[in-house]
């Protein structure tokens, strides 16, 4: 392996300019990207899987305000990280997850969180998605219901709708 | 014939969504605070250039005896401060309420550089370097500026830069209500 290694490092010295320019290119785009601040960011250390995974659904279920299409989990904007922080820490005080979304809905309303809550206000947003469900299919089966009688009426089976 | 119609009442209607949907889209991004009517939240934060001194929620509500004021949350790091800062100044050159800085996320020294250079509107500034007490007044992005009634509980909040009509209809609505001039 370690022959191997010295003999590419040697085809390297003898190789073209160009390839040597590459290698160095790469070389120093790996070290940037082991330079990069966020990865420098102390990881959380859980007690076990379980806060682990509950981390992970609540910070998956809970809006970053600065980009605002995306989740905490998601987000590396300075109050993510701030807002994670504190989610641990809860999570460490055996805070329930309730407790935790109350914490942030008390701060920054219902917008933190990815699925509203079902009230007055939402009523249209929640039900929405079925009335024009119930709609659309209601449409679809009076045009096809007509449909079938035109055709019943002119006499013919293969309703390729040529009538 | 109603089903001749109805792609073109489809179409109507998906057009007055897009027309609600593009006049309110400029502060779609503003999200109403929560803490509206509520009293300020509980901190203890040290005073921007004189960290020796410590203030909580009840010596700052003691410092306006019952009057309005307003909390400014800012950083040196903030463009948008920067532009609203000059409104910031006219307010503090008036008189007309009361100033308080909430610096937040941002080193003293830095704070402190750009009040020397740019002027100094507030009172004093609360120095919230961590941001946790920040989260607890729900600000998510700085500058937001909050209206403090005379009960301590917060009467209006605006996300992003001041300008002189948010200074006008809203900063200084208490003012007119509770003392005429």
């Amino acid at each position: 392996m370690i022959n191997r290694a010295m003999a590419s490092a040697i085809d390297l010295l003898k190789a073209p300019v160009l390839l040597k320019a590459l290698v160095l290119l790469m070389a120093l785009v790996l070290l940037m990207a082991l330079m990069n601040p966020l990865s420098a960011a102390q990881p959380l250390v859980f007690e076990n899987e379980e806060q682990a995974e509950r981390f992970r659904l609540l910070a998956s279920e809970l809006r970053c305000l600065v980009c605002q299409n995306q989740t905490l989990a998601d987000s590396d904007a300075p109050l993510a990280h701030d807002l994670r922080q504190e989610i641990f820490k809860m999570l460490q005080a055996g805070k329930s997850n309730d407790e935790i979304k109350t914490f942030l809905v008390d701060r920054y309303g219902d917008f933190v969180l990815y699925s509203p809550p079902l009230d007055r206000n939402t009523l249209l947003l929640w039900f929405m998605p079925a009335l024009l469900l119930l709609a659309g299919g209601g449409l679809l089966i009076t045009r096809i219901r007509k449909q079938a009688m035109a055709q019943d009426a002119n006499g013919e089976i293969d309703g390729d709708g040529k009538n | 014939m109603t089903g001749r119609l109805l792609p073109l009442i489809a179409f109507v209607l998906l057009a007055i969504l897009l027309a609600v949907g593009l006049t309110i889209s400029d502060h779609k991004t503003d999200i109403p605070s929560p803490l509206i009517g509520k009293q300020i939240p509980e901190f203890s934060l040290p005073v921007l250039g004189d960290p020796g001194r410590v203030i909580n929620r009840d010596d700052l509500l003691g410092k306006f005896e019952g009057r309005p004021f307003v909390i400014n949350v800012w950083a040196s790091w903030c463009p948008p401060c920067r532009l609203e800062h000059p409104l910031l100044m006219e307010l503090a050159r008036d008189g007309r309420i009361p100033i308080v800085g909430l610096h937040y996320r941002d080193q003293p020294d830095a704070g402190q550089t750009f009040l020397t250079r740019f002027g100094d509107p507030a009172q004093f500034h609360l120095s919230d370097v961590s941001g946790r007490t920040s989260i607890d007044f729900g600000v998510y992005a700085a500058p937001e500026t909050f209206l403090i009634d005379g009960d301590g509980k917060v009467a209006f909040k605006h996300i992003g830069a001041l300008t002189n009509e948010v200074v006008a209809e809203h900063l200084l609505a208490l003012n007119r209500e509770q003392a005429p001039r």
